[in-house]
């Protein structure tokens, strides 16, 4: 997959919203710096999860991918073609190869459109004319996400979630991408639903060799779901690694907390792992921390984390491709790294640790 | 699509839905999903109130737009003096003879107290024009708000800001007084002094004052409801497959925008009804031998007290159109907008 080029490229990436305010002339005042400085790509036919907790810029990244963002600084490419900031007409070529499946299937679907006309859009928009017609094209579209080719003619308030969240996929599907970005895809779904619907992206990965940016902040299913995982903090990548290098042998202090947070159904014979309980809020994106930005939070800072901001590199003891953003990495399967005023202070919390999530879930 | 059968099962299945929609036209489609449009048509049909509230305003535009035949068959016109003409009408003190304003089967709802013209007719031609001005104005108003709101919503910005300023002013602006104040400047630029002013010339300058004075409200309702809609994902839906803002527009927002605009326009006719009448009754607008329901109750107001029928005519004529409007208004809001109902 790395011996390949990459789909997309994305380069330091930036997005500042900025802040107006004063009186009576309003002037930018300052910057939520929802994202900081990205850098990542995605194979072809690859799936990158991108994770984090809520605010973290990961909405926002798969926004500016999908150019509804004009990001602030950086570059995203697309198979070496600059798209930064192409204007509608010269990112027509790239519209139909990059899509999008949004989060909330009760707003992504108009109302007062059936559902034959919402996946039929984006066909005339592009001006596709499939063999056999659209109308044609859209009911083995529906067939193939797992609805009735009868339902053509419904209204999308006749569906359920998931079966929304569906039509969704198959409107993404329409112009046969080569990318799709899929921001919180099941999040606004029940836990039943939301494994068919991941399952349905997996077989579509698998049969029709889209690559994927999977915006999540459920490990479970990122883990389900992507080859390669991205883990992001406040607007910046803390760490990037294959999946099994990234839950099994995480670098970064940040991705080892939010892997402990991770539930287990385990029964109880098998020993609980350690959880580290975070304490603190995520800093305002308006005023970040200083050097690391996880820093405020991170039970390993030191003077130097205030002062330096630590490059997004392979630190010692990783694999090829696992970088990660720390000046003290977690030592390798480390298991006591922990200090225990930071752990849960109490709770059902047995002494043997393992560190092996792999075994878990 | 791998497997044979499925597909086989499928292109029957297709069959089944082309034939059932070729065989019941729009009204029963029974594999077809019902729109929002159909559930709120079924939902108004239900309302008892509106439905006879709409067979009432449906009445006064049917008589509206039929004044000429039925003042035809009737076989009397608003302008003719009929007490002038034959003195067994109207007394010496200009009332008419007969009871109650002159009832009688020749003058269906009497005849006017002075120069005698027929009641029936000038109120039918009163409505007819009434109406003419204030739908003329809702719909140039709704236009304009549309087009008005629509682009500051989806513009943002600096547009946005400027639009809403200016709906600001006007929403502070006093309109009547305005009216009242600016009428004769504008009428003495417009027609030389010795002239008797066109009616075409009232109409018009009227429709184009409450139009320009009138849609700031619906254009701030309307940016409102676009700002709220184009953070909606289904627009960013739009945007990642490529539509052009001309589409997003029509296509993506408009069609849910009709709510408001018809909940709107429904609300609004019958208060250009009585904005007109209110000018017209005060003097500015159209005048006397222009049959109007303002200038009749005007007329009205100056003989009530020798003949109350010639006021009442043109005064529960109005009232009952206003009130069957405003229900019918509210009616519409109830069944385009079920969350809204109390």
């Amino acid at each position: 997959m790395s011996s390949k080029d990459p789909l997309l490229d994305v380069s330091g990436l930036t997005k500042h919203f900025p802040i107006k305010g004063g009186f009576p002339i309003r002037r930018t005042v300052g910057a939520v710096q929802a994202v900081d400085g990205l850098d990542f790509s995605v194979a072809e036919g690859e799936s990158l999860g991108l994770v984090g907790e809520s605010g973290c810029g990961k909405s926002t990244t798969g926004r500016l991918i999908t150019r509804l963002l004009e990001p602030t600084a950086g570059t995203i490419s697309y198979r070496g073609q600059d798209i930064t900031h192409a204007s509608r007409k010269q990112l027509a070529p790239v519209r139909s190869e990059i899509q999008m499946i949004f989060q909330d299937p009760y707003a992504s679907l108009n109302p007062r459109q059936t559902v034959g006309k919402i996946i039929t859009a984006p066909m005339e928009i592009n001006d596709i004319n499939p063999a056999g017609g659209r109308e044609a094209r859209v009911r083995e579209l529906l067939e193939t996400v797992g609805l009735n080719p009868e339902h053509y003619n419904r209204f999308p308030h006749e569906f359920s979630g998931g079966q929304r969240q569906r039509i969704g996929v198959a409107r993404a599907l329409a112009l046969e991408p080569k990318l799709i970005v899929a921001d919180e895809p099941v999040s606004a779904l029940d836990v039943s639903i939301q494994a068919q619907v991941v399952n349905l992206l997996q077989k579509l990965q698998k049969e029709l060799g889209i690559a994927f940016l999977f915006i999540a902040h459920d490990l479970a299913i990122v883990r389900h779901f992507s080859q390669r995982v991205a883990v992001m903090y406040l607007g910046k990548i803390v760490e990037i690694a294959d999946r099994e290098d990234l839950y099994g042998n995480p670098r970064h202090p940040y991705t080892r907390a939010l892997l402990s947070a991770v539930p287990e159904a385990t029964a109880d014979e098998t020993p609980a792992r350690e959880r580290i309980l975070l304490t603190g809020d995520v800093p305002s994106p308006v005023n970040p921390p200083s050097g690391c930005r996880f820093r405020t939070r991170c039970w390993k800072a030191t003077d130097k984390c205030a002062s330096e901001a630590p490059p997004l590199v392979r630190v010692e003891g990783s694999r090829e491709g696992h970088l990660t953003a720390c000046h003290y990495p977690e030592v390798t399967q480390s298991v006591a790294a922990v200090p225990k005023a930071r752990t849960a202070p109490s709770g059902p919390k047995l002494d043997k640790n393992t560190e092996d999530p792999t075994a878990g879930a | 699509m791998t497997i044979p059968t499925p597909q086989a099962a499928t292109v029957v299945e297709v069959e089944d839905a082309k034939l059932q929609s070729t065989a019941g036209p729009s009204t029963s489609k029974a594999g077809d999903g019902r729109s929002p449009g159909k559930m709120a048509w079924l939902r108004f049909k239900r309302d008892r109130t509106g439905m006879i509230s709409a067979y009432v305003v449906i009445f006064f535009f049917v008589i509206a737009v039929c004044a000429p035949l039925i003042a035809k068959l009737y076989g009397k016109d608003p302008y003719t003096t009929y007490g002038q003409n034959d003195t067994s009408l109207l007394d010496e003190f200009g009332s008419p003879m007969l009871p109650n304003g002159g009832i009688s089967g020749d003058f269906w709802f009497g005849i006017e107290p002075g120069l005698g013209r027929d009641v029936f007719t000038f109120l039918l031609y009163g409505i007819r024009n009434s109406l003419l001005i204030a739908a003329a104005t809702t719909l140039l108003v709704t236009v304009l708000g549309i087009a008005i709101g629509i682009t500051a919503g989806y513009l943002g910005g600096k547009t946005d800001y400027l639009v809403g300023r200016v709906i600001d002013i006007l929403l502070a602006f006093p309109s009547t007084l305005f009216f009242i104040a600016f009428w004769p400047v504008v009428l003495s630029i417009l027609v030389p002094p010795d002239e008797n002013t066109p009616v075409w010339l009232t109409v018009v300058s009227l429709i184009t004052v409450m139009t320009a004075l009138g849609w700031a409200s619906i254009a701030r309702l309307l940016r409102g409801e676009v700002l709220a809609l184009r953070e909606r994902e289904f627009v960013e839906a739009a945007k990642v497959t490529g539509s052009s803002p001309a589409r997003i527009i029509f296509k993506e927002l408009l069609p849910n925008l009709w709510t408001p605009i018809l909940i709107q326009a429904t609300l609004a006719l019958p208060a250009f009804v009585t904005a007109e009448a209110g000018l017209a009754f005060l003097g500015v607008g159209l005048t006397d031998p222009t049959p109007d329901w303002g200038v009749m109750i005007q007329r009205g107001s100056d003989v009530y007290q020798s003949d109350i029928t010639f006021m009442l005519f043109p005064g529960v004529t109005m009232v009952i159109f206003v009130i069957a409007f405003n229900l019918l208004g509210d009616s519409v809001r109830d069944a385009l907008d079920p969350k809204t109902k109390r």
